[in-house]
């Protein structure tokens, strides 16, 4: 709102239009907190807490192990600092790295024995954890056809998965859908096999972070020639106050197979950063296909930059078959800092890579996101639509790399980067790489960096749409052919959340 | 931050292969500052960011990796134009082989007879726009040609001047190894076109300041070519009032590492800034064009345009970056790299950049890179057209459009029959 309270407002906005924002602005929906009694950890992060974390999690020695070695490679690593984000030094002994809500202590059989409490939390987000037909609380939902639109929901508070839904009908379809410390002790085979392979364990300093004291996360098994009956998704939550959450997140299409997942998040509003590190894996054998959408709305910090989470996230997908294809779709609307490149490594020939990004920084928040397109195998595709908007003072950032390796032959890529800026105060960045090392492959980028079309805004306004909907419109328009690439659920409640980020911002 | 110790070592061991140089006055005071500034950047190694495409050790290494010389009796490329020639021989005047240095419209003289003067403008100039365009990208080669070099041209524009001044380079030893730097201050209203031409030596390190006043303008057409064993270090750096025009050209043919870096300020308002470039490269060639431009003023308008042909393992690196500040408001940039890669083993590296803190801008940028266009060939194949002479016609018209950037139509048909030339000694 600090741009509103300057004396600089823009000619022609009138007072009303002024007030009415100001007593929205900076509004975030999902900033309660659930008062529930939690169970910590000690603060701070030695070889006893990754013990500590796995021996919660009653998991077997080899995973313990693991942990220990990615502690012992995160000693050695440093945080990086090559992207356009700024943010106070974290202090990395100063953090919860394991909470979990006492009622948690012996893991609900089924979804009624979780703690009301927590159920009641996820009802008020939004995300009823009962077996219903739709996934409720997103409006314009009840319109949809009932048939086919189930979700299944495996549901994250703090540390712990409190529940994942239709487990049971999943099962039948041979699909395992369940909570990544459950699968460690029910399918260690697959998580044996599968866990570090797409991301490994020293990748970088925030996943090998995550590689040590991930607490829980979702993981899933879709079997080969597999059509997912329904779509999985998870909804991770931090509540709980200075304390970090760091989930893991694997995913296995075998041959043949297909499943579409979503992903949410939400965090308190509160004046502290809080630490989110997460690593989110995928693989895909041949035939198969895995899409994957985020609507990341963590607590951006208040309107003056305080509080806020720090999204560090490590996420790829690795298209191991030939005619593998992944798709991921993000929404980053939330976050004080985010620093977040999904990729995908198109290892099987004809395999196909495809990435929709709208990131919206809004105030004083900070987003360098992007993705990594490598091109391993012959004849593989790759397609990139990045939305960037800025807002406020915030500074948004696209860094992407696309890599056509000797042998990828015949491959394509299409890059496509809009940037556009609501103010003059803040910034829009493009960074992309570009390494073409083949001539049969064809690399095609394009970037623009331009401001809300005055004629668009015009003939908005003359049409009687207030200010800030007439720049929400518009934004939409902008952001149209990422917003086409979401699941139902979930481009309905982005298209709000495009016009909700923005608040504040037109003036 | 501390400069790595490996690093550091590598400056030391190239700093003792130089000689520093005796003498006082205002130059040697530059010349101090500018090797301080070397000590604390440290040389470019292979970690660093601004390197990742473009391996700088053979430009750092204390000695000169030997270059064969090159011999030709092929007339060289602006032997047709009426100019005024100004000769460097392995990075040394050679008077013989120059015109005399006066012409109307502008003074010229020699950095290493300034260099002894109390009172000069070059004062003003030397290492000044070097030590402004080594934030927030470090620049250390070039301060270490400040620090260094020998000679250059010291050229006032006072006025309009009749014929281009041409800057020509021989490389006649094996183990030469030069640094020269050039200032260029053109007036208010003043016009000058500048040529470059020639190898210059076998590891050639060379920085051109250009302070370009409101109204002015400033041409520059460079061609660096044949000789393959040379390496080069290329620096412009150019700050442009209101106004004002620069328009910089280079056409590079061969060369084992060459890297061109253009470091444009747009400070006046309403100043233009067009850079463009043409790379064609066989074999053992490493070419990189760096450019880096910042908007600091309203209504400018900044242009690159980079083609590069590579053929049997050539590497061709772009990296472009436009920078518009927060009040750089109306600022309309344009940004392509493109590259026509003839064979399997040749290879493209982008990374075009923009950075905008100014929100009444139309950016924009594009990279391609892929093969001839099998269409395109066939078209001209069904029309009787040897494979050979089709290939050569796509490739000139991909390119065209850099060349047509250069504004002097004269001079940009010198350049086209030279990338013909280039095409059909290179051709199959």
């Amino acid at each position: 709102m600090d741009i509103l309270d300057k004396p600089e407002v823009k000619e022609g906005v009138d007072q009303e239009t002024v007030d009415a924002v100001r007593e929205v602005g900076g509004k975030y929906k999902y900033g309660w907190e659930t008062e529930i009694e939690m169970e910590y950890a000690p603060k701070g992060l030695t070889t006893d807490i990754v013990r500590l974390i796995s021996s919660k999690n009653e998991e077997p020695e080899w995973m313990t192990n693991w942990r220990l070695e990615a502690y012992d490679r995160w000693l050695t690593k440093e945080e990086p600092d090559w992207a356009m984000v700024d943010y106070p030094e974290i202090d990395f002994q100063d953090q919860y790295y394991y909470a979990r809500p006492k009622s948690m202590e012996t893991k609900p059989k089924s979804l009624d024995e979780v703690d009301p409490k927590l159920l009641e939390t996820y009802k008020k987000l939004g995300i009823p954890l009962k077996e219903q037909m739709i996934l409720a609380g997103v409006e314009g939902a009840e319109d949809a056809p009932a048939e086919g639109r189930k979700v299944a929901v495996d549901a994250v508070f703090d540390s712990v998965s409190v529940g994942t839904t239709f487990q049971a009908e999943l099962k039948k379809a041979g699909v395992i859908f369940c909570s990544i410390s459950e699968a460690i002790r029910e399918h260690p085979e697959l998580v044996k096999k599968y866990l570090g392979t797409v991301v490994p364990v020293s990748d970088n300093f925030y996943a090998t972070l995550n590689s040590a004291v991930f607490s829980d996360g979702s993981f899933v098994y879709i079997p080969p020639g597999v059509r997912c009956p329904m779509e999985l998704s998870t909804y991770f939550r931090i509540n709980a106050e200075n304390t970090g959450q760091f989930e893991r997140t694997l995913i296995i299409a075998d041959k043949g197979s297909y499943v579409s997942y979503l992903e949410g998040c939400t965090a308190p509003q509160r004046d502290t950063s809080q630490l989110h590190a997460a690593v989110v894996e995928i693989i895909i054998e041949e035939d198969a296909e895995v899409k994957y959408s985020t609507v990341q709305n963590w607590y951006p910090g208040d309107e003056n930059g305080k509080g806020g989470i720090y999204n560090f996230v490590t996420k790829r997908a690795d298209c191991r078959g030939d005619r593998a294809k992944v798709m991921w779709t993000q929404v980053e609307t939330g976050s004080a800092v985010t620093w977040k490149y999904p990729s995908c490594i198109l290892r099987g020939n004809e395999s196909q890579g495809e990435f929709y990004s709208i990131a919206i920084a809004n105030h004083h928040q900070q987003a360098d996101t992007g993705t990594k397109m490598i091109h391993l195998g012959k004849n593989t595709k790759s397609r990139i639509v990045s939305k960037g908007i800025s807002a406020g003072v915030a500074q948004n950032t696209y860094r992407g790399l696309v890599s056509m390796h000797p042998k990828a032959k015949n491959s394509r890529n299409y890059t496509q980067c809009d940037s556009l800026l609501i103010g003059d105060k803040c910034g829009a960045h493009t960074v992309p790489y570009i390494e073409v090392k083949n001539n049969s492959s064809r690399v095609e980028h394009e970037a623009t960096t331009s401001k809300v079309d005055d004629e668009q805004m015009f003939y908005c306004r003359q049409r009687g749409i207030g200010e800030e909907e007439a720049v929400a419109l518009i934004v939409n328009g902008f952001a149209k052919e990422v917003l086409q690439a979401l699941p139902m659920e979930f481009a309905m409640e982005a298209q709000q959340l495009v016009a909700i980020s923005l608040e504040g911002s037109v003036g | 931050m501390a400069v790595a110790q490996t690093k550091q070592s590598a400056t030391e061991a190239r700093l003792a292969s130089l000689v520093a140089h005796e003498g006082g006055g205002w130059i040697s005071s530059g010349r101090q500052a500018a090797l301080e500034r070397v000590r604390m950047m440290g040389l470019p190694d292979r970690r660093d960011e601004y390197w990742k495409y473009t391996r700088p050790d053979t430009l750092v290494q204390a000695e000169a990796p030997k270059a064969a010389l090159f011999e030709t009796t092929d007339p060289r490329v602006f032997d047709g134009i009426d100019r005024l020639k100004i000769v460097f021989t392995d990075g040394v005047f050679d008077a013989d082989a120059s015109d005399d240095l006066s012409l109307e419209g502008l003074n010229i003289e020699r950095l290493a007879d300034i260099a002894g003067k109390d009172i000069h403008w070059a004062k003003d100039l030397y290492g000044v726009l070097e030590t402004n365009g080594q934030t927030p990208v470090e620049r250390p080669l070039a301060a270490l040609n400040t620090a260094f070099a020998t000679d250059g041209v010291v050229i006032h524009v006072t006025g309009q001047v009749s014929k281009p001044v041409s800057l020509i380079y021989n490389h006649r030893s094996e183990v030469s190894d030069a640094m020269l730097h050039h200032l260029v201050k053109v007036d208010a209203g003043a016009k000058v076109t500048i040529l470059e031409n020639g190898p210059a030596a076998a590891r050639f390190n060379k920085v051109m300041e250009v302070e370009i006043a409101d109204g002015a303008e400033f041409h520059h057409v460079r061609a660096q070519g044949r000789d393959h064993e040379r390496r080069a270090i290329t620096h412009i750096f150019t700050r442009l009032g209101v106004e004002s025009v620069f328009k910089s050209f280079t056409l590079t043919a061969n060369g084992m590492m060459t890297r061109n870096e253009c470091v444009i300020e747009l400070t006046g308002d309403d100043a233009v800034a067009h850079v463009a470039g043409a790379a064609v490269g066989d074999g053992d060639f490493h070419h990189d064009d760096t450019v880096f431009i910042t908007h600091d003023a309203v209504n400018c308008e900044s242009r690159q345009v980079f083609k590069k042909v590579l053929r049997n393992g050539a590497t061709g690196v772009f990296q472009g970056k436009i920078l518009v500040k927060p009040d750089a408001q109306k600022t309309d940039g344009y940004q392509i790299s493109q590259s026509l890669l003839l064979d399997e083993d040749s290879q493209f590296l982008a990374k075009p950049e923009l950075e905008i803190y100014a929100d009444d801008v139309a950016c924009s940028h594009g990279s391609t890179s892929g093969a001839i266009d099998e269409e395109a060939l066939f078209y001209l194949r069904a029309r009787g057209v040897p494979k050979n002479i089709a290939t050569d016609l796509l490739t000139l018209a991909f390119l065209a459009e850099a060349v047509l950037e250069i504004e002097d139509e004269a001079l940009a048909e010198e350049i086209s029959s030279r990338l013909e030339g280039w095409l059909v000694r290179h051709n199959g």
